[in-house]
């Protein structure tokens, strides 16, 4: 299996925030986190393109190498997850993070000592596999349930799409051959490596 | 005799004083997806999915390719 990925097909979204509430009732995040947002680029202008952000679990995650207590790792499925026990709420990795996905919450369930809260990809934090200990700290464990991320499963144009990377990559490929254009895909080349990826067409160049 | 019960009360009182390793063993290890949840009977509870039996590696990789294509690939349902 590849290693888990998040993709947007701008072309698809339409900004009616399903994602970030399915993502806010499945994990029951506090009022001021956003674990998940829909972010519309050129708003207002003909053409304007929306895309659901959250941490995109990188392949060469920044918020893991500036972490100064390590409470960062990553699971074999490529997952990027943080101990909320070993966080210290510094807020290096916000700074360190090109989607903007680290939250720091003051109140609530979450709100320990202000440690930072973010996108699990579903998959809960170190605690037991879908114990209440987990839900309290992390939300709810939809990987050790056999299910995707709530975020995509809800998506009603599956603009988002979630999973095994190469089954994401098939599917955006698909489409793209099939509608002819919007093959930008913002941020997987950031998150993944890839340098093609998210760069815009190149002028003078046959498509 | 004196000096020899001195010596063996220092050695009792001074041995608190000692350092301890303090090794990072840290972040805690986390249990593979595939194991499910603790919380039911054998890994499973009310709302796993159905079709994979959890700790079954290759059974859960493949529900979830076969939800993804299911619920995210719609080209592959309408034709």
């Amino acid at each position: 299996m590849a290693r888990m990925k998040f993709v947007c097909d701008a072309e698809r979204c339409i900004e009616c925030n399903g994602c970030v509430t399915a993502c806010k009732n499945e994990h029951e995040v506090p009022w001021g986190v956003n674990r998940r947002r829909v972010v519309t680029l050129n708003d207002g202008v003909p053409g304007e393109k929306s895309i659901s952000v959250a941490c995109m679990h990188c392949s060469d995650a920044p918020c893991m190498a500036v972490c100064p207590v390590k409470c960062f790792y990553r699971t074999d499925e490529g997952v990027v997850l943080h101990d909320k026990d070993v966080c210290i709420g510094c807020g290096y990795c916000s700074y360190a993070c090109p989607f903007g996905a680290p939250q720091f919450p003051s109140q609530g369930t979450f709100g320990v000592r202000g440690k930072m809260d973010k996108c699990t990809f579903c998959a809960g934090g170190p605690e037991s596999n879908g114990s209440q200990a987990e839900f309290e700290k992390y939300g709810r464990n939809r990987l050790a349930e056999g299910k995707l991320p709530a975020c995509a499963e809800m998506c009603s144009t599956k603009a988002l799409l979630a999973g095994d990377g190469d089954v994401v990559a098939d599917i955006f490929r698909t489409r793209v051959v099939q509608r002819g254009k919007g093959a930008e895909v913002w941020g997987w080349g950031t998150a993944y490596g890839s340098k093609q990826a998210g760069q815009p067409p190149k002028t003078g160049t046959p498509s | 005799m004196k000096h020899v019960a001195l010596f063996a009360t220092l050695v009792a009182c001074l041995s608190a004083c000692g350092e301890r390793p303090q090794t990072m063993a840290l972040p805690r290890s986390d249990a593979p997806s595939y194991t499910g949840v603790t919380t039911g009977s054998a890994g499973s509870s009310a709302f796993t999915a159905p079709g994979w039996k959890p700790g079954d590696k290759t059974g859960w990789e493949q529900q979830l390719k076969a939800r993804q294509q299911n619920s995210q690939n719609d080209y592959s349902r309408m034709n």
